[in-house]
Parts: C-alpha cells; sequence; structure tokens
C-alpha cells in the first residue's frame, strides 16, 4: 500500500514537471509578444524602449533561463507580475479560485448525483420504458454543448420568469444565491452527468451478470442490497476513473459557461489572460489547472485502492 | 405427501425465450428430495440440471428465462406460489445454494468474514458482532486455518479450494433445511475435489441437512448420493437408488454414461477395454424432436421412439425410467 501511494506520487510529481515544460515553451511558441503589445499600444518608437520593457518584464533572457526563474518562483509562491494589472499574479488569481471552484465541485457533484443513481436505474431496469427514456437524455446531454444548453437555459429563465440567474448585483434571497450556482453548475455538469450515466449503466450490466450476484440473490439479499452493496461497489470503478478525467474536460466547459453567465471566475479571466499574452498568470493558471487534474487523478487512484482490496493489497 | 420428504418438485417446466426460439429448459419435471438424503441430479452439459438448481431458488434470469408451471413445495409449502419477499425469507436461510465458479462466485471488494456475516445478518435477528462471530465458527466448521484472521481476508487472498469452504460456509451459515450444490467440485484440482465432498458429506451428516448434487462426474455420484435423477435434455429420464442405478442402468443414455467412465482394470491394462462413447450430440433444446430426445443417438431406437415421448415407469422397485426399451443392452 505505502509502495503504491509512493509510485503514484512519484509519478504525479513527474506529470507536473512535463507539464511545466509543455506549458512554458508553448507560451513561447504562440505568435505574438507582449513587449510588442504594450511597445505598440504605448505608442512607442524608441528601440531603446522596447529593450527596456522587455528586460522589465525578463523576456531579454533566454528561455531556459527565463523557465527557471519561473519555476523557482513557482516552488517560492512568487508568481510573478501581471503584465496588464502590474498588480501581484498571486492577487489576481487568488480571488477568483473559491468563486471558479464553488461552480466546479456544485458540477460535479450534481453529475455524479444524477449520472450514478440513473445509471443503476436504467441497468437494472434494461430496455425498459424507464432506461430508454434515460438513455435518450443522457445522449442528448453528451450531444449539446454547454455553451449552446447556457444559453437555451438562459433565454428559457428570461421567458419563463423574466429574470436572469446572472451575476449582476450580490444575490438578495437565498433562492436567488443558490439559483446563481446551481444553474450554471447544471448546465455545465449536465454533460458529465450524461456521461457518468452511461458508463455507469455499463459497468452495472457487466457486473450484475458476475457470479457473485447471483450468490448475493441466492443468500436472500433484497433488490437494493445486491444493486448498491454489491454491484454498485463493483461497477463504480471504471466510473470513478471517468469522474477524475471529467473534471479535467469540466474546465473547458466552465470557460464558456462563465462567460455565458457574466461569472467573475479563473476560466473566464484566463481567456482574457491569454487574449493579452500576460504569460505570468496564463502560465500559473494552466499550471494550477494541471495541478489540480493531477492531484484529481491522484485522489482517484486513492479510492481504487480504497474500493478495491486488489489494489490495496498488491494482487 | 410423502412424510420424509422435504423438498417436493412437480411437474416443473421452465423456458427461455430466446431470439432463436423458446428453449424448454427443463421439461416436466418431478422428484423428491427426502429429509437427511444426498440427491444426485446427473447429466451432461445443457440438459437442464442447472436451470433445474436455479429455478427452485427462483433465481431464473428473468426475462428472458420463466418457470411456467409445476411446484416445488418445501416441507408442503409451494415455493413458486409465495411471494418474492417470502422467498428472498427462503433463501440462504431454509435453502441455501453453492456455485460451480468459487473464484467468481465471491464478491472481490469484500471480505470473506463480511459475506458469510451477511447471510446471518439477513436471516438472524444478531447484533454485527453476533454474525461476525457466527462467520468466524462457520469458518472453523469448514475446516479453514486461522478462522479469525482469513475472516478479514478478501477472496482474491484464498485458493479455489479455499474458496469454495468459504461458499459452503456461507450457504450453511443459517443452518438451512436444504442445500443445492451445483457442480460444487467441478472447478476445482482433483484432489480438492475430494476433500471439498467429503466436507459437504461430514457437514451434511453433522447438520442433518438434505443435499441436491447436480453435477455431471458419475464418480463424484458413487462416492455421495443415497439416490440418483438422470437428465437427458431437459427430462427426468431415469430415477433409482445409486446401487441400483450402477447395477442394472436401464435406460440407453444412462448406460452409454456408465460405459463411458473408465475403469481402473482397463487404465491399467489388465484388461483390454475400449471406452464406450454415445455417438453424436445432445439436441439443441429450442429445437426437440418429437418423440424421444435421446432416439437419434440411440441404438435401440424404432419409430415408436422418434414419434412418441416415452412415459416414466416404475420397472423395478424404487427404480423408473423413460423408454421404450428399457432394460439392460441387448
Amino acid at each position: 500500500m505505502t509502495g503504491y501511494l509512493l509510485r503514484r506520487l512519484g509519478l504525479m510529481l513527474l506529470t507536473l514537471f512535463g507539464i511545466s515544460i509543455i506549458i512554458f515553451v508553448l507560451l513561447r511558441l504562440v505568435p505574438g509578444n507582449m513587449v510588442d503589445i504594450l511597445f505598440d499600444s504605448a505608442g512607442l518608437v524608441d528601440p531603446a524602449e522596447k529593450a527596456r520593457i522587455a528586460a522589465e518584464l525578463g523576456l531579454d533572457k533566454s528561455i531556459p533561463e527565463q523557465y527557471l526563474v519561473w519555476i523557482n518562483g513557482l516552488l517560492h509562491g512568487d508568481l510573478g507580475i501581471s503584465y496588464v494589472s502590474e498588480k501581484s499574479a498571486l492577487k489576481e488569481i487568488l480571488p477568483r479560485i473559491p468563486v471558479t471552484a464553488r461552480l466546479a465541485l456544485s458540477a460535479i457533484v450534481f453529475a455524479v448525483l444524477v449520472g450514478v443513481p440513473f445509471g443503476v436505474i436504467s441497468a437494472v431496469k434494461q430496455n425498459s420504458a424507464i432506461d430508454y427514456g434515460l438513455r435518450v437524455v443522457s445522449l442528448a446531454g453528451l450531444s449539446m454543448p454547454s455553451f449552446w444548453l447556457g444559453l437555451v437555459v438562459l433565454m428559457g429563465f428570461a421567458a419563463l420568469t423574466g429574470t436572469l440567474p446572472v451575476y449582476t448585483e450580490p444575490p438578495k434571497t437565498t433562492l436567488e444565491a443558490f439559483l446563481l450556482v446551481a444553474v450554471p453548475a447544471m448546465t455545465v455538469g449536465f454533460r458529465s452527468s450524461a456521461l457518468i450515466m452511461r458508463l455507469t449503466r455499463s459497468a452495472m450490466l457487466e457486473v450484475l451478470r458476475q457470479d457473485y450476484v447471483r450468490t448475493a440473490r441466492a443468500k436472500g439479499a433484497g433488490a437494493g442490497r445486491v444493486n448498491f452493496h454489491h454491484a454498485l461497489r463493483n461497477a463504480l470503478l471504471p466510473v470513478i476513473t471517468v469522474i477524475g478525467l471529467e473534471t479535467a474536460f469540466l474546465i473547458g466547459g466552465l470557460i464558456v459557461t462563465e462567460t455565458v453567465f457574466n461569472i467573475p471566475g479563473l476560466a473566464r479571466f484566463l481567456v482574457e489572460s491569454i487574449r493579452n499574452r500576460d504569460y505570468p498568470i496564463v502560465q500559473n493558471l494552466v499550471m494550477l489547472t494541471a495541478f489540480i487534474v493531477v492531484t484529481i487523478n491522484f485522489l482517484v487512484d486513492l479510492l481504487y485502492a480504497a474500493l478495491d482490496p486488489r489494489v490495496r493489497l498488491g494482487a | 405427501m410423502n412424510a420424509d420428504a422435504i423438498l417436493e418438485v412437480e411437474g416443473l417446466s421452465t423456458v427461455f425465450f430466446t431470439p432463436s426460439g423458446l428453449v424448454r429448459a427443463v421439461q416436466d419435471l418431478s422428484f423428491t428430495l427426502r429429509r437427511g438424503e444426498v440427491l444426485a441430479v446427473v447429466g451432461e452439459s445443457g440438459c437442464g440440471k442447472s436451470i433445474t438448481a436455479l429455478s427452485l431458488m427462483r433465481l431464473v434470469p428473468t426475462p428472458p428465462g420463466r418457470i411456467v408451471s409445476g411446484t416445488v413445495k418445501l416441507e408442503g409449502r409451494d415455493l413458486l406460489a409465495i411471494s418474492e419477499a417470502e422467498m428472498r425469507d427462503v433463501r440462504g436461510n431454509a435453502m441455501s445454494m453453492i456455485f460451480q465458479e468459487p473464484m467468481t462466485s465471491l464478491n472481490p471488494v469484500l471480505t470473506i468474514g463480511a459475506q458469510i456475516a451477511e447471510t446471518v445478518r439477513l436471516h438472524r435477528r444478531v447484533t454485527r458482532a453476533q454474525a461476525w462471530d457466527r462467520a468466524v465458527e462457520m469458518l472453523r466448521l469448514v475446516r479453514i486455518p486461522e478462522p479469525a484472521q482469513r475472516a478479514r481476508e478478501y477472496p482474491h487472498q484464498l485458493s479455489g479450494g479455499m474458496r469454495q469452504r468459504a461458499m459452503i460456509a456461507i450457504a450453511l451459515a443459517c443452518d438451512p433445511q436444504v442445500l443445492i450444490a451445483d457442480e460444487p467440485t467441478t472447478a476445482l484440482d482433483v484432489t480438492i475435489q475430494a476433500q471439498i465432498l467429503d466436507l459437504i458429506l461430514q457437514l451434511q451428516q453433522q447438520t442433518g441437512t438434505s443435499v441436491l448434487l447436480i453435477t455431471h462426474d458419475l464418480g463424484v455420484v458413487a462416492e455421495t448420493a443415497q439416490r440418483v435423477v438422470v437428465m437427458y435434455a431437459g427430462r427426468k429420464i431415469e430415477e433409482a437408488t445409486v446401487e441400483d442405478l450402477f447395477e442394472f442402468p436401464l435406460h440407453p443414455y444412462t448406460h452409454g454414461l456408465l460405459g463411458s467412465i473408465p475403469h481402473l482394470a482397463a487404465i491399467s491394462g489388465a484388461v483390454a477395454e475400449r471406452l464406450q462413447e454415445i455417438p453424436g450430440m445432445v439436441p439443441a433444446l429450442s429445437n426437440l424432436p418429437p418423440g424421444c430426445a435421446f432416439a437419434a443417438r440411440c441404438d435401440r431406437a424404432d419409430d415408436r421412439c422418434r414419434a412418441d415421448v416415452p412415459p416414466l415407469v416404475e420397472l423395478r422397485p424404487d427404480h423408473i425410467v423413460a423408454c421404450w426399451h428399457a432394460g439392460a443392452a441387448s
């Protein structure tokens, strides 16, 4: 077990190191230079000025040197200065984290709470009307892009209630506050819930055919106990992997949803920063995303060990 | 009703609705399991023995399968007439079952102890700790060394023989009146097979449980059972005491089965003897011929055999057979 954890942890660090290099190099390969942008927008023409700006931002150093400066800063909690706001990147990023975290977490919780139980129902009632209905809904969920769904939801809200669940001013009632989180979270999480449902269904169908499920029935266990205690615990293993992977995809969905719902979160900030070639913000945000995804994968590995004794005991 | 009967099966028929047609897995099957006896059900793969076992437990996967007629009386109560909730109370309690595949019949993510204790908790008003103690006691009863420690282990940490012992512990945890053992030794090594059979027999004598032993192995039958039901293509074709069946097989199929067992004398070369084989294949259960299902493979078959299903008749005391030409081989 300790060996398993250490191996996973080592792999996680190695992955993060690889990702940091890729992020850094990719950003430098993007056409359009920050110095040029600043230089032009300031209306300057003196090449000496341009060199001064480059030196100020540390962009006159070689790329490996720039990388070392960044990593060194990262390890010491210094994320650099935003080129645009000229504030510390940390101060720009930190306040936006809870906004996006709450949205992402709600989306995943929604996706799991909807996807897993309906997947189980769909499998247990295979080929029934309920199963067909749920499969159609989940197919729709997989087929609809979240930005389109977001717009439709907003239009629906406007048409039905005359209000929009978007951030304009601080929410007045608990219901408003709830809707402000719930509606975008459901919009982002719908796709994931559809995927999780389909996976739970197929994993359950597989497991329900297993001999040990028959053994459970032969013991006199009821349907609920057979389906949830015996079957679902086994069926969850592949589903958990996908839940982990989905959180990565979720970030893509968040970018659009935060824009559509006017949520001042990280994802929208990332797009703005990319447009401005604000390297300190972009590389740190992407690194943060990578760190979250890798951490979630690590947690998935831990969950695997918790759920499956064959992993835990190294069979 | 027979006073010493514990389980009476009468006219049981189970069918499967499949895309290729109606499969008659079990047809008009009747037999009686007596108190404290071991009754063997013998036949080839696909003859309906396992479906019979699942039908008795009402565990036939529905759909596609369905029990279409018959009664299964456990101490006079028809199990096919009670509700699913009442049946759940019977399963694992009054009547329990062990399966062919010990490697896959235990849940891989639950400890052995938890799986035994679950049966106890489902049927007895006991605390968690009492159920666990019972689980350890059962593991000791099926002679698993260090039962207290083994109870905390997972199926993948046990060998095939150990797992089958654990399955037996689960099945016997609530002192069932009837134990259905569906090919309990088929998936095991030969040396382990003998141990498991011995164990089942000893526990059977110890607890007085009646055992329905389903097997394709006549060697197992000879060692363990008092009476035998021979099945072919979903029907009972012969029933007798073990001694009588081995000495006077009346159905040509039973005759063929006995002829296909290697004898030690022949193996050691003392007697020159070829193993007999039964020519042909078991007919598809979805497409049974109108007469005797065995007619196509039978050297005694005539036009009547191909036209009409032979009825079961008692030709010798306690020995019934379904064959128009029953008797010793010509």
